[in-house]
C-alpha cells in the first residue's frame, strides 16, 4: 500500500501506487489525513491506482473534503482508468 | 478479489438441477399428503434459492418465472391457498419449465425456443390465478405486466432507487458501486448523487466503515421486484427505497422497510407495489442470507444445509474422475503390497513378514474405504421414477402404486447411473403391458390398483434389483407361439417356462398386442438384456399368469477389484471371486471314483454338479494326486469346482483381458500376482450356466448319454 509523499517548496506531492480499495483504505487514511494542512498545497497523482472500490471511493471524497477544511489546496491528477471509471459511475465525474 | 466466474455458474447449474429433483419429490409427497408442511416447505426453499442464486448470475428470465412460483408457494404456506390436483399438476409444469430454463443456461447462449415461450406465457397466467389479488383489483396487475415479462422488452419506465449503505457494508463484503454496475445491467442510470453527508469529522472517520448513500435514477423495464432484488444480499445493512418519480413525493432520507408499508397503503393504486411490499417484508424474515463473501457456493451451501434435514452428514463434492484415480491407485497398491507380502514369506524374517502382514491389512482397509466412496444409495434413482409412474399410469388410464424398499441399498456410482434406463423400461413395461386395466382387474376379482414393487437388496456378493408387478402375467404360449414364428426356437424343442420367458430379451420380439409408443415395438427388452450384461449382471423373470411377474436384475458389487480365491491346476493359477465361494472340500479317492463316473458329488445328502476345471480348460499332463472341490453358489446355482491346489484367499485389481481373448467363456478377466504371474479370474455365473443347461439337457431327455453330463 505504498504512499509516496514527497515535499517540494510548498507542496506536497502524494503517490498512491496499487488498490485504492477496501483493503488498503485504512492505512491509506492513516498515512493521508494527517498531512492534509500541513502543507498549503497537495498533488495527488493518481495514475498508478489500479482498482478502486466504494471504500476508495469514500476515502478519497474524505480527503477532498478535509483538505479544503484543513486549508490545503487540493489537486488530483493523472487519473487512472479505475479511477474514472468509478467516478463516472458514481456520478462525481468532474466533481472529484 | 475475482470470483471465477464460469466455474460458479456451472455449480450453480448443478445445484439448481438438484433442486429441481428435490421439489418434484416434494411435490409428489404433497400429492398424496396435502397436508404435508415439511413438504410445502422443502418445495418454496427450493424455489427461493433458485431465484436468489439465479439473480446472483443476473440471469432475468429465470429470476422472473421462479418469482411467480414463489409467490404462489408462499402464499401456500401462508395457507391462503390450498392443495388441490389442478395446483399441483401446475407447479409440477413449472417445475419442469424451470429445468428448461436451466437448460437454456447450461447451453451457452441457447435460447427459449417460441413453443417454450407459449408455455410459459400459459404457465404465468395459470399461476396467477392463485396470486394475492391487488389491493385494487386484477386490472392493475393485468397493465403492468409489460413490465413483468423479463424475457422480451417491454415498456421502460423511469424509477427512482434512494440507498443509503449501513457502516458494516465494506466489512460484510459488500460494494455499493457494484450494486450500481448491477443495476445498470437491468437499465440505464441516468443520473446518480453519491451522497456524504453521513460522513463524520476525520477524527471520527474509519476508512472501513461505509457512509455512503445514493440517489438514482433508473430507467428500466424490469419490475418493482426485480430491482428490489438487486438489493437482496444488502437488505439488512442499507436502506431501499424504490418508487415512480410520479409519487416520490416522500423521498425522507429516514424511511425503512416499514415506512415503504404505510406509504404503500397511501400508494394502493400501485398494484405492483402492494406485491412488492409484501415481498420485501417477507424477505426480511426469511433465512437471513450469509452475508459474507459473494461466493454463491456458499450461498447455496448455506441453503442446502437449512434444506437437507433429511440428509445427514455434510457432503463434500469430489470431481468423478479425481475418484477413478484414486481408485486405480490403490488397486496399484494392491497389487505391489501382494507382492511385497510374497517376498517376505520367501525371507525368513519374522519381523518383516508381520510388518507386510500390517500394510496388508491397512490396505484392504483403504481398499474398502475407496470403493465405498464411489457407492450411492440407489434411492435417488428409485424416486425419480415415482414421477414416471404417476405421469404414466395417468396417460393409461391405470391406476397403479409404486412401492419402493431396499431404497438405502448401495451401489457404485457407475452402476447405478447405467441401470437407471434399463429400470426405467421395465417399469414402462410393466406398467403398459404387465399391469391389466381396471376393467380387467375387476373382471379378476383383483383389487383396482395396480402395485409395483421395486426393491433392492444385497446377496452373496451381488445387488439384486427386483421390479415385480401384480398384473396379469407373462403368457406363456403366446411368447413361444411369436418364438416360433420368428424361428428363434427349433420347431419340436421343448423348453421349461423359465427359459420361455426369458425369450423376451431376444433382439425384435414382442408379443404386445397394440404398440404403444411406450412400448410393445420390440426394440426394448434386449437392449435392456444387453445394458446389463455390460455391467457384468444377469436378468432374470419369473412370472405366474394371473398373478404377477418379478423381474430379477443381478449385478455385482464392485467392478474393478476383487477378492479371490486362488486355486492351482498344474502350473496354473486361477482366481475364483471369493463372495461366491461357500467351502471347499478335499476330495478323497473313493469320492474321486464315483464322482467320476455320475457327473456329480454328494454333499451331505445334496446334489453337486461337479466341473473338472482341469477338462474344461484342457490342461495337458496326468491330474494331480489330491484334488479339491471348492463349491461355489450364485443365486440358486451351485456347483464343486474341481481343482488341484488351494491357494489361500488373494485382493486384487481385475485386468481385462484384450479382445483377442473375446471369445473365451468361463474367463472374466484376469490379475497379476505377487509373483508377477498372471492369474486367469474365472466368470463363476458363465460356468453355472453352462452346467445348468447340460442338466437341463440331460432331465429333459434322460436317454441320452452320460458322455455329456460331468
Amino acid at each position: 500500500m505504498p504512499l509516496a509523499c514527497e515535499i517540494l517548496n510548498d507542496t506536497a506531492h502524494v503517490n498512491i501506487d496499487g488498490e485504492l480499495t477496501i483493503y488498503t483504505a485504512s492505512d491509506l487514511a492513516a498515512q493521508l489525513l494527517p498531512r492534509l494542512g500541513a502543507t498549503p498545497q497537495m498533488q495527488i497523482d493518481l495514475s498508478q491506482i489500479t482498482e478502486m472500490d466504494g471504500a476508495g471511493l469514500q476515502l478519497l471524497i474524505m480527503v477532498t473534503r478535509e483538505a479544503s477544511r484543513a486549508g490545503t489546496a487540493l489537486t488530483l491528477t493523472g487519473h487512472s482508468k479505475a479511477v474514472l471509471e468509478t467516478l463516472q459511475l458514481s456520478g462525481l465525474g468532474t466533481a472529484v | 478479489m475475482s470470483i471465477n466466474l464460469d466455474q460458479a455458474l456451472q455449480t450453480f447449474i448443478v445445484e439448481a438441477r438438484e433442486l429441481l429433483e428435490a421439489m418434484e419429490e416434494a411435490l409428489l409427497q404433497l400429492e398424496s399428503e396435502p397436508g404435508d408442511a415439511d413438504a410445502i416447505g422443502a418445495i418454496f426453499r427450493a424455489a427461493h434459492t433458485i431465484k436468489g442464486s439465479a439473480g446472483l448470475f443476473g440471469l432475468d428470465p429465470i429470476v422472473s418465472f421462479t418469482h411467480i412460483v414463489e409467490d404462489v408457494l408462499d402464499r401456500l404456506r401462508e395457507g391462503s391457498v390450498a392443495v388441490d390436483a389442478r395446483l399441483i399438476a401446475v407447479l409440477l409444469k413449472s417445475s419442469d419449465h424451470m429445468l428448461e430454463l436451466i437448460d437454456v443456461v447450461a447451453s451457452k447462449g441457447g435460447q427459449l425456443q417460441a413453443p417454450a415461450l407459449a408455455r410459459e406465457a400459459e404457465l404465468r397466467q395459470t399461476l396467477q390465478a392463485y396470486q394475492a389479488p391487488s389491493a385494487a383489483g386484477n386490472d392493475e396487475l393485468e397493465v403492468i405486466p409489460d413490465a413483468d415479462v423479463g424475457v422480451e422488452q417491454g415498456a421502460a419506465i423511469l424509477w427512482h432507487i434512494s440507498l443509503r449503505f449501513g457502516l458494516d457494508v465494506f466489512r460484510n463484503g459488500m460494494d455499493p458501486l457494484s450494486f450500481l454496475r448491477f443495476l445498470n445491467t437491468l437499465g440505464d442510470i441516468v443520473t446518480v448523487q453519491t451522497l456524504t453527508d453521513s460522513m463524520p469529522a476525520a477524527e471520527a472517520f474509519d476508512a472501513e466503515s461505509c457512509y455512503l448513500g445514493f440517489e438514482i435514477d433508473f430507467h428500466s423495464s424490469a419490475t418493482h421486484a426485480a430491482i428490489n432484488e438487486v438489493f437482496d444480499f444488502v437488505r439488512e445493512d442499507c436502506q431501499i427505497e424504490i418508487t415512480q418519480p410520479a409519487d416520490s413525493s416522500n423521498t425522507a432520507a429516514q424511511q425503512t422497510g416499514t415506512g415503504l408499508v404505510s406509504q404503500a397503503s397511501d400508494h394502493a393504486e400501485q398494484g405492483t407495489a402492494v406485491v412488492a411490499m409484501g415481498e420485501l417484508m417477507e424477505d426480511q424474515r426469511s433465512v437471513p442470507r450469509v452475508p459474507a463473501q459473494v461466493s454463491n457456493e456458499k450461498q447455496l451451501a448455506s441453503d442446502k444445509q437449512a434444506d437437507s434435514k433429511a440428509k445427514d452428514g455434510r457432503y463434500v463434492r469430489v470431481n468423478a474422475d479425481k475418484l477413478d484415480e484414486l481408485i486405480n491407485l490403490v488397486g496399484e497398491l494392491v497389487i505391489a503390497s501382494a507382492g511385497a507380502t510374497l517376498l517376505a514369506r520367501t525371507c525368513d524374517n519374522d519381523p518383516l513378514q508381520e510388518s507386510t502382514s500390517t500394510v496388508s491389512g491397512l490396505v484392504e482397509e483403504i481398499l474398502d474405504g475407496a470403493l465405498r466412496l464411489r457407492m450411492i444409495p440407489i434411492g435417488d434413482t428409485f424416486n425419480r421414477f415415482r414421477r414416471v409412474v404417476r405421469d404414466v399410469s395417468q396417460e393409461l388410464g391405470k391406476d397403479i402404486e409404486l412401492i419402493i424398499s431396499g431404497a438405502e441399498t448401495e451401489l457404485d456410482k457407475t452402476v447405478v447411473e447405467k441401470i437407471g434406463d434399463p429400470l426405467m423400461h421395465l417399469l414402462r413395461n410393466a406398467m403398459d403391458h404387465g399391469i391389466e386395466s381396471a376393467e380387467a382387474r375387476l373382471a379378476a376379482g383383483k383389487p383396482l390398483k395396480g402395485h409395483l414393487h421395486l426393491n433392492a437388496y444385497h446377496d452373496s456378493g451381488s445387488i439384486v434389483l427386483e421390479i415385480a408387478d401384480d398384473g396379469a402375467g407373462l403368457n406363456r404360449d403366446r411368447i413361444l407361439e411369436k418364438a416360433q414364428e420368428r424361428g428363434l426356437i427349433a420347431p419340436g424343442a421343448t423348453l421349461t417356462d423359465q427359459e420361455i420367458y426369458n425369450l423376451i430379451f431376444e433382439a425384435g420380439f414382442s408379443t404386445a398386442q397394440a404398440v404403444t409408443n411406450l412400448s410393445g415395438r420390440g426394440v426394448g427388452m434386449d437392449v435392456v438384456k444387453r445394458n446389463i450384461t455390460l455391467l457384468r449382471g444377469t436378468v432374470d423373470l419369473d412370472s405366474k399368469p394371473g398373478q404377477g411377474t418379478v423381474i430379477r436384475i443381478r449385478l455385482p458389487l464392485t467392478l474393478a477389484i476383487i477378492n479371490g480365491f486362488l486355486v492351482g491346476i498344474g502350473q496354473s493359477t486361477y482366481v475364483i471371486p471369493l463372495d461366491m465361494v461357500q467351502e471347499c472340500i478335499e476330495l478323497s479317492e473313493e469320492d474321486r471314483h464315483t464322482s467320476r463316473e455320475q457327473g456329480y458329488l454328494d454333499l451331505r445328502g445334496e446334489v453337486l454338479p461337479l466341473v473338472y476345471l482341469r477338462d474344461h480348460f484342457h490342461h495337458d499332463g496326468p491330474s494331480a494326486r489330491r484334488q479339491n472341490v471348492v463349491v461355489v453358489r450364485y443365486a440358486e446355482h451351485k456347483a464343486g469346482l474341481v481343482v488341484d491346489d488351494l491357494l489361500g484367499e488373494f485382493q486384487t485389481v481385475i485386468k481385462p483381458l484384450g479382445k483377442l481373448f473375446g471369445a473365451l467363456r468361463g474367463i472374466s478377466g484376469s490379475t497379476i500376482l505377487g509373483s508377477g504371474a498372471v492369474a486367469l479370474i474365472l466368470d463363476v455365473p458363465a460356468l453355472l450356466s453352462q452346467i445348468v443347461q447340460l442338466e437341463n439337457r440331460y432331465t429333459a431327455n434322460p436317454a441320452q448319454s452320460t458322455a455329456t453330463a460331468r
